[in-house]
Order: C-alpha cells, then sequence, then structure tokens
C-alpha cells in the first residue's frame, strides 16, 4: 500500500515552495561593495521588551520568560539591556564610529520613550520588530492579528523615529505563512528571517516582491553564548574566523560578501560582556578597515543590485 | 553459531577488538580515512509522519529549513573548495530528490569524480511508519534516481534522518547495495548479516565526529571540534599499526560550511593529510577493498571463535 508519505508532489527543480528561485552563491553576478572592499558588514542592535505578563506565546524564542508569573528575574535581566546594556553598546558605537542599525520593537515606543528619543538622535537606520517580545509570527497566528503588530509597529517607529521603516526582522526569526504577504502589504522593502544566504535575494509574494537580506544566527550572540553555551573568547574567535573566510572568498571570487552580526543589550552589554564588543568593534572597524565596509541594510541591498 | 554472541537484530557477531585478523590499506596505509558530505533536502512541508516530526516549528519552520536551504546555495561549493584543497574526494549522502532539485551540486561532484550513496529521498521522509513494500519502493526510487542522475549504483546506503526498521539493512543488501553507515559499533570494517545471505559490511561511519552532532547536540566551539578530530585520528592512526583501521568526517554544508566553523574543519584537515600512512579515500573503495581482501578470512574467523 503506497501512503502519502511515499508520495512526492514537489519533487522537481529547484525548490519546494515558490518564495524565490534556486541558485547558489558563487554561481551569481559579481557584486561590488563601495572602495571596492571585500566585505560588507551589517551589525544590528535588537531592542526588545519582553512583557512580564505571564502570557504564553506560540513559539517560545531565546530570551523569553519561562519561570511562573511574575518571573522576576528574566523580565528585570532583559529590562536591563533597555536601562544599562545598551548606554554601554551606544559609548561603543560612537567610539568606534560604527554604522549600525536598530530592530526595535513597537512596544517600546510607548513604554521607553526617553531610550527611543536617545535613539532617534543617531542617523541609524530602524528595523521594525514586532511589537514585543509576545508578539510571534508564527503558526496559525490570525492574519488580521498579525497585520495589526505590524501596523502599530512601524506607525510608532515612524513617528518616534522620524525615518522610514522599511525592513523588518520577526522575533526568533519565525515567520506565519502570510509574514510576506503582510509585510509587502505595509510597504516594506525587505525582511531578514530567512538565513539561507549570505547575500540578499529577491522574495517573492502575491503582492510586490520584498528583498531577504538574511541575518545571521549562527553568529548571533544570543545563539553562541546562551545556546551554544560558547565562551566569550570563541565568540570573538568565530566572528574573525568569519571575516577571514568571507575576506579571502571575496578575493578568490572577485565578487563582494556579506557578513551579519546582531546583538541584544541585554546580553552584550552586561559588564563582563561589554569588552567582547569592544574588541570585536575595534577588530572589525580599525584594524581591518581596509577590507571591510561597514553600512547600513538598505545601503548594502543597493550596492548588491539583487 | 550461538545467540548471545550476536547483536540483537541479529546484525553482526560480537568480535572483540584484540587479536583480529591484520588489515592492511593500499599502499601498506594503517588508515582509511573517508569524509562524508550529507547533502540533503529537506522540504518545506512534509507529509506528518506519525513517529516524527519534521520540525520543531509550526509550518512554514523557517528557521530550520532556511539554515539547511543555505547549506546548498552556500555551503556546498565552501566544503567543495576545501576539500578539493586537501586532495579529498567526498562521499555524499544523498538525499536522491536533490537530483531533481539541484542537479548542479550533482553535476560538480561528478565532475570531482565523487562518490554518491543513498540519503532516502527526502531527509523530511522517515522509515518510521512505512510498510515493508513502501520501504523497499523508497529505496529502489532511490538507488534508481541517483543511477540515473550519475550513471553509477550507488554502494552505500544510509537511512534517513537515520530513522530505522528492523528490515532496512536486509531491504538495502537485496536492492543489490554493498554496505550500511547506519551501525556504529565498531572502528574497522566488519561483516553484517543480512537474510539474504549476501556478502555485505559495515563501513565506520561516525557519530561523535559528525559535526551535525558536534555543533548542535554536543553544541561544541568550533576549535574543540576540530581537537575532537585531530585526537580521534591520532589513536586511530596508532592502532592501525596494529591492524588497519577506518575513520570518517561526517558533514553538513549547512554546519561545517559557516564560515565562522570552517577555519577550524581545515586545521583538522591539514593535519590529518599532512601524515603518511594514511590512505585518504572513498566508502565504496574500502567497503569494496575489504569485500575483495578481508571479508572471507573475516567470516572464516568468526565462525572459528564461535564454535
Amino acid at each position: 500500500m503506497t501512503t502519502d508519505l511515499t508520495q512526492y508532489p514537489r519533487r522537481r527543480y529547484g525548490m519546494d515552495h515558490d518564495r524565490y528561485d534556486w541558485s547558489m552563491l558563487q554561481d551569481r553576478e559579481p557584486v561590488t561593495w563601495p572602495g571596492d572592499k571585500p566585505l560588507a558588514l551589517w551589525i544590528n542592535i535588537s531592542l526588545q521588551h519582553f512583557s512580564l505578563s505571564g502570557e504564553e506565546p506560540q513559539v517560545v524564542v531565546p530570551g523569553a520568560l519561562t519561570m511562573p508569573y511574575p518571573d522576576l528575574r528574566h523580565y528585570t535581566l532583559r529590562d536591563y539591556g533597555n536601562r544599562i546594556g545598551i548606554y554601554r553598546v551606544l559609548k561603543e558605537i560612537e567610539r568606534t564610529k560604527a554604522e549600525v542599525s536598530f530592530a526595535i520593537n513597537g512596544a517600546l515606543c510607548e513604554r521607553y520613550p526617553a531610550l527611543i528619543q536617545t535613539l532617534a538622535t543617531l542617523p541609524f537606520e530602524w528595523l521594525g520588530h514586532s511589537w514585543d517580545m509576545l508578539s510571534i509570527q508564527a503558526g496559525d497566528l490570525a492574519s488580521d492579528k498579525e497585520a495589526d503588530w505590524i501596523r502599530r509597529t512601524i506607525a510608532a517607529l515612524e513617528r518616534a523615529g522620524q525615518r522610514p521603516i522599511k525592513g523588518w526582522l520577526s522575533p526568533g526569526r519565525i515567520q506565519t505563512d502570510n509574514t510576506p504577504e503582510l509585510l509587502a502589504l505595509a510597504g516594506l522593502e525587505y525582511h531578514c528571517d530567512w538565513v539561507n544566504d549570505e547575500l540578499p535575494y529577491r522574495f517573492r509574494t502575491h503582492h510586490e516582491d520584498l528583498i531577504c537580506l538574511p541575518s545571521c544566527l549562527e553568529l548571533d550572540d544570543v545563539f553562541v553564548l546562551t545556546q551554544n553555551l560558547h565562551s566569550e573568547d570563541s565568540f570573538e574567535e568565530q566572528i574573525y574566523d568569519a571575516a577571514n573566510t568571507l575576506i579571502s572568498e571575496a578575493r578568490a571570487f572577485k565578487s563582494g560578501r556579506l557578513l551579519c552580526l546582531n546583538f541584544h543589550p541585554w546580553l552584550i552589554g552586561q559588564p563582563h560582556r561589554i569588552l567582547t564588543l569592544r574588541r570585536i568593534l575595534n577588530n572589525l572597524l580599525r584594524d581591518r578597515a581596509n577590507d571591510i565596509w561597514n553600512a547600513s541594510p538598505s545601503q548594502i541591498i543597493a550596492a548588491s543590485k539583487c | 553459531m550461538t545467540k548471545d554472541q550476536m547483536s540483537e537484530l541479529e546484525l553482526y557477531d560480537y568480535w572483540p577488538y584484540h587479536s583480529r585478523p591484520k588489515i592492511r590499506w593500499p599502499g601498506g596505509a594503517k588508515l582509511a580515512f573517508w569524509v562524508a558530505p550529507n547533502i540533503e533536502f529537506y522540504e518545506l512541508n512534509p507529509p506528518p509522519n506519525p513517529f516524527r516530526k519534521a520540525w520543531p516549528h509550526p509550518f512554514p519552520a523557517v528557521p530550520g529549513y532556511s539554515i539547511r536551504d543555505y547549506g546548498n546555495r552556500v555551503g556546498h561549493q565552501r566544503q567543495m573548495a576545501l576539500l578539493d584543497k586537501y586532495g579529498i574526494r567526498g562521499s555524499i549522502s544523498l538525499s536522491a530528490a536533490l537530483c531533481d532539485h539541484h542537479p548542479e551540486i550533482i553535476e560538480m561532484c561528478l565532475e570531482r569524480n565523487w562518490e554518491f550513496f543513498s540519503h532516502g529521498i527526502y531527509n523530511t521522509r522517515y522509515t518510521y511508519g512505512l510498510s515493508e513494500a513502501d520501504e523497499r519502493a523508497m529505496i529502489e526510487d532511490s538507488i534508481q534516481t541517483i543511477e540515473r542522475a550519475t550513471g553509477c549504483k550507488p554502494a552505500g546506503y544510509l537511512a534517513p534522518a537515520l530513522s530505522h526498521s528492523e528490515q532496512t539493512i536486509d531491504l538495502f543488501a537485496e536492492a543489490g547495495g554493498l554496505y550500511t553507515c547506519d551501525l556504529f559499533h565498531d572502528d574497522q570494517p566488519t561483516p553484517v548479516c543480512t537474510r539474504s545471505g549476501s556478502k555485505f559490511v559495515s563501513i565506520p561511519y561516525s557519530l561523535e565526529l559528525n559535526d551535525t552532532i558536534a555543533y548542535v547536540v554536543q553544541k561544541m566551539e568550533p576549535r574543540r571540534y576540530a581537537q575532537t578530530i585531530m585526537r580521534a585520528f591520532d589513536q586511530l592512526l596508532a592502532e592501525g599499526d596494529e591492524s588497519g583501521t577506518v575513520m570518517c568526517i561526517p558533514t553538513h554544508n549547512y554546519q561545517v560550511s559557516c564560515p565562522h566553523r570552517i577555519k577550524a574543519f581545515e586545521e583538522a584537515l591539514a593535519y590529518i593529510t599532512g601524515h603518511s600512512d594514511v590512505w585518504v579515500t572513498t566508502g565504496r573503495e574500502i567497503a569494496e577493498y575489504y569485500l575483495d581482501h578481508y571479508y572471507d578470512d573475516a567470516q572464516i574467523f568468526i565462525k572459528g571463535e564461535s564454535q
């Protein structure tokens, strides 16, 4: 008896879905970054609000509250990032003149306007990061609810930031089947959730195409330090190994490569970890300045001509 | 043969590691070294298997799916360049449907005379819940698909996502296979008992040195993974002085090929290939050499010991 376990209706050339075309990185048209630098560097800082409410999200993302209500230990440790950690991170950014982006939960505009006003004084790009860390876009979440989170987040960020919101990073890099359509309908240009590439590429929706600028989960500070439980020194070494690999490849293939880093102030902004961020920024932005083009996500997408 | 000297499922005889007939690999090598890149296709929306979930997240499982797609879009060419650099031909554990989805990858491997062995149709389709007839059809489909795409019938099998039935190895042997990678009981090839009685061997693959086990289950830092590989190599090479051993590194392009991990992997490969007395080869070549030179003696030895 043959069951659907041995039927393969989408066994065909290319992908088993229609979101994007199949292609291998090295087979594409070469990319040239400004100044002919081999490596583009996107540094994103995620600013997050973990609600104390005790509500269970559909998917529990890393860093989420885990204890019975009121989970003060995790709530306050995450809140630390918005009170202390971010200001340490901002000092390092200022000191090294780094170009970064901020992915921001919309709720922070209402909850901590002083923080958002500080961020608004800086010339960096902002990305929507859903309403808060309970607003997880996953599974059978109702489309109108998801659309409301997206709309409210964009409106709050644009009002507070006085800059257009063009990109989206979903908490946990998770999406529903509707997310790409809803992001396109909201007028966004790119998302960063599909971690399947090292250059931006075109992503289809039923409306306008989006660009996917793939963020790097595997070098995200939360992933390396809290899920893999690697040391801070190994985290740093992994970033340098990645930069070296990508720079050599860019030279070998005469095409720019991209390194994406993502930091969370509640983690990297701890006093025993900020040195790691300082060293990473010094290494990439000073010691390797000749090889690295540090840019905003929109600049990287524009230069990639995808 | 008494039953208490057999493994459960009567797959192989108990055979202690000392006093075995001496193996020497071609050229007098003491260690046969092979690298097995798993080149896999995971479906975004597979039919639900009653015994095992394909993804931890609800549909669409973007995190799990997209990083595996990264392996094919980005990682494959990176690992291939590294293996080229160290003169290593990959032995690919292949999701046969990849011949349909990504024939460009198959072409690149064919140009390098890499080996392809079967790893089922998709890595999101498990053996669990299949009737024997369905499992046989799945295995034969994978063999025919690979033969059609590569011109060569696969000799080896690693069950998709390491999902087995009691008949998995019998079915692959009956389909004309020579070796299995599914057994982790030894550091040398060993005869495997099948119901058809065909000459069939287990070739040491390794879960302990598998990059996904190292990085996802053990959560190793990249240089600890490299150190683990080099320590295993030193030990197996030293033991190979007495009788030849086998060492395999199974890899995945969404793990070891990430830019922050490949440097450490390169250090391990440079170390291994910098030694003499090592036969850098493929799974099939190890299986065929063993079957031609040692299998019969091993059987006589095992039967003799058990009497």
